[in-house]
């Protein structure tokens, strides 16, 4: 999950890590209120889960209180990256004299984390690190050792942050390595990192991306996702505990186990070229147990987006055989119409693996209005292409 | 001959007396693997009857293996507690090491893959995997056990149900060993483990590689054929359609920026001579034509 500027801060201040103070606004008359608050010059900037927000105009300095309403009433009609501005930050504005990078990740392939530093910060860093890879210090970090004092002072001179505020750059990076174990994050960026002309160092800027699947050691957490800007089938899905992702087809996918699940979105995808670009809706796994009342609450979900125009189903029978899955179709189909949900769109069927003639007799005998069968996926993904083209 | 796991195996079960322990103990005996015991700590001394197989359950992993002679152990603790246990399993120097477990945070993997591999004395695989099976020998894991038969063909993969899937299509022909490594960011065995073992194997005649979006494993295995491997090698990667920044069911499947997308790994696989399918049919079928050209 990643987190909002104010959110990462907020972090930030928990753990040591030297930030601005701020205020999270989300109308442009709030916004006057705290800019009254701090007082002078103010920064209003869009807190959006995206970067570049300074090029599209979502960063402005601001005067005074008026000039902060006028700045956030302007961000607050942005659109960046296809994302709208729903909420502002209000901080007193700094004096520059120099900006850094810093940051720890998560290193899939080295199988650890990554420390990476440059004193040409302020810039997008995949740039730094494409035009002047030099200037971007990479500094391996174990997971069993941790971001000492000592490794903290290898990050920084590695990086050559200048002599006079080493001890600070240290101080920082052993308080963003707090910030990273201590709340299970993926990334704890900081760009730019400033050093103001009195020669204080502080994060002016912040990045986190958080573990969900520390979520059980950190309750706390859940009160970081954004419920407003949740894709409302998504919500929906998510307390229903279903594995579900929003795309923007017209084809309702559901399968059992992730990767299977990936697979017929392709399929379908490149199924549906024939069709005039039929796509997946969306992605949905429903684990390997595929029971009836898993089954009922993701044909639900699907049945209740708007875009779909027809539905694949695309069960493997391994661990649970496909008579049993069969079964759950059937009963999934007879708890929705129970709910007053009807099957509006054509559904196609494909179970492959253990018992699968027998979880074909099943539907067959069925006789449920709409159910085609398909023997293979990749027939099942033309069939269903075509069935939402209309064809 | 298989890899990593055959008819000596001796299996433990970290997490037997659970449901998900015991329903998948009992589908490993059925299969003919030789589990011989299980792990609880505070349950020892007691044991669990499977269809009239009694098996003991031990405190600990090294009273466990000093017990048994165990040296697999396949573990289904929760995630709160999973370090814990895939800890002791190194600490007792078990070979092998399977952690079907799905949902560990992700700092805790990588204490102990670290771990794992610094030890020198433990394979892990997983977490997030659905185990390994060499058909016909022995089943660690969660892997349908009637859906293929012993044969030559090797299969890596990372996500459960495409191996599963790949599997069933490759039926006529048998798999030597099939390696669910998982699909977390972080996993203990990797691709090119695979691949390395599969061309040391005289069992092994030619491979099938399934991966997915997210990180540059296949880049990499991808790197290491072109230098290592002699035998043939089918690809298939999953994700093509998946939208950049959202993860897609398994923990490691996401595509960052230009990261990790499925056409970057088609590239990579195709440049180095592996053929890969469009669909999994697809790359069934371009291996069904490598076996019977052998």
């Amino acid at each position: 999950m990643d987190l909002y500027e104010f959110q990462a801060k907020q972090l930030f201040a928990k753990h040591g890590v030297k930030t601005q103070s701020g205020e999270v606004v989300a109308t442009a008359a709030a916004a006057k209120l705290a800019a009254e608050k701090f007082g002078g010059l103010v920064v209003v900037k869009a807190q959006v889960k995206a970067g570049g927000r300074g090029k599209a105009g979502g960063v402005k300095l601001a005067k005074d209180p008026q000039e902060a309403h006028d700045r956030a009433a302007d961000i607050l009609k942005l659109n960046i990256k296809g994302l709208q501005v729903n909420k502002v930050l209000i901080t007193p504005a700094e004096d520059i004299a120099k900006e850094f990078y810093v940051s720890f990740l998560l290193d899939r392939s080295n199988r650890s984390f990554l420390a990476m530093a440059s004193v040409e910060g302020g810039v997008e860093i995949e740039e730094v690190a494409v035009n002047n890879p030099d200037a971007l210090a990479k500094v391996p970090i174990s997971a069993n050792v941790g971001v000492t004092k000592e490794i903290a002072i290898q990050i920084a001179q590695a990086a050559k942050f200048p002599a006079e505020i080493q001890d600070q750059v240290v101080e920082m990076l052993q308080a963003m390595w707090k910030v990273f174990v201590a709340e299970d994050a993926t990334l704890v960026e900081v760009n730019p990192l400033v050093q103001t002309p009195a020669g204080q160092i502080i994060a002016l800027d912040g990045k986190v991306s958080l573990d969900e699947n520390a979520g059980f050691r950190h309750p706390e957490h859940a009160d970081l996702v954004d419920k407003d800007t949740e894709d409302p089938l998504e919500a929906a899905a998510k307390a229903k505990d279903l594995n579900y992702v929003k795309l923007a087809g017209e084809v309702g996918i559901i399968g059992n186990g992730a990767g299977l699940v990936m697979s017929t979105l392709d399929v379908v995808a490149y199924a549906g070229e024939e069709f005039g670009g039929m796509k997946p809706a969306n992605f949905l796994d429903i684990g390997g147990g595929a029971s009836a009342e898993v089954m009922a609450n993701g044909l639900g979900i699907i049945l209740s987006d708007a875009a779909v125009r027809s539905v694949f189903v695309n069960v493997f029978g391994g661990i649970t055989a496909c008579d049993a899955v069969a079964n759950g179709i059937v009963q999934a189909i007879e708890l929705l119409n129970q709910q007053g949900k009807e099957i509006t769109v054509p559904l196609v069927v494909r179970l492959d693996g253990n018992n699968a003639d027998a979880g074909r007799k099943i539907l067959n005998d069925a006789e449920i209005a709409g159910i085609h069968m398909a023997q293979t996926m990749d027939e099942g993904a033309r069939l269903v292409a075509q069935l939402a083209a209309g064809k | 001959m298989s890899i990593f796991l055959n008819s000596n195996s001796k299996i433990l079960v970290q997490g037997m007396t659970g449901s998900e322990g015991s329903k998948h103990t009992n589908r490993m005996l059925k299969s003919g693997s030789n589990v011989v015991g299980g792990v609880t700590p505070g349950k020892g001394g007691q044991s669990v009857d499977f269809d009239g197989r009694s098996i003991p359950v031990f405190n600990s992993v090294s009273e466990a293996m000093a017990a048994t002679g165990a040296n697999v152990s396949v573990i289904f603790v929760p995630p709160k507690f999973a370090k814990a246990a895939v800890m002791e399993a190194i600490a007792a120097k078990i070979e092998l090491c399977v952690v079907i477990t799905e949902g560990i945070p992700v700092h805790d993997s990588v204490a102990f893959v670290n771990q794992a591999l610094e030890s020198g004395t433990t394979r892990l695989i997983g977490p997030n995997c659905p185990g390994i099976i060499s058909p016909g020998e022995s089943n660690a894991g969660i892997i349908p056990a009637d859906i293929t038969k012993k044969g030559r063909i090797g299969l890596v993969s990372k996500s459960g149900t495409l191996t599963y899937q790949m599997m069933y299509e490759l039926r006529d022909f048998g798999i030597s060993t099939a390696v669910g490594i998982g699909g977390d960011p972080v996993i203990g065995t990797t691709h090119i483990d695979c691949l390395r073992a599969f061309e040391a194997d005289p069992d092994t005649d030619a491979i099938v590689m399934i991966g997915e979006i997210g990180g540059d494993a296949e880049e990499r295995a991808a790197a290491f054929i072109k230098d290592n491997v002699t035998k043939p090698v089918v690809g298939y990667v999953a994700g093509f359609t998946a939208p950049e920044g959202k993860t897609m069911g398994h923990a490691g499947a996401i595509v960052s920026g230009s990261a990790g997308t499925a056409q970057a790994k088609q590239d990579a696989l195709e440049a180095v001579g592996v053929k890969v399918g469009k669909t999994p049919s697809q790359a069934a079928e371009l291996m069904r034509q490598i076996m019977n050209n052998l």
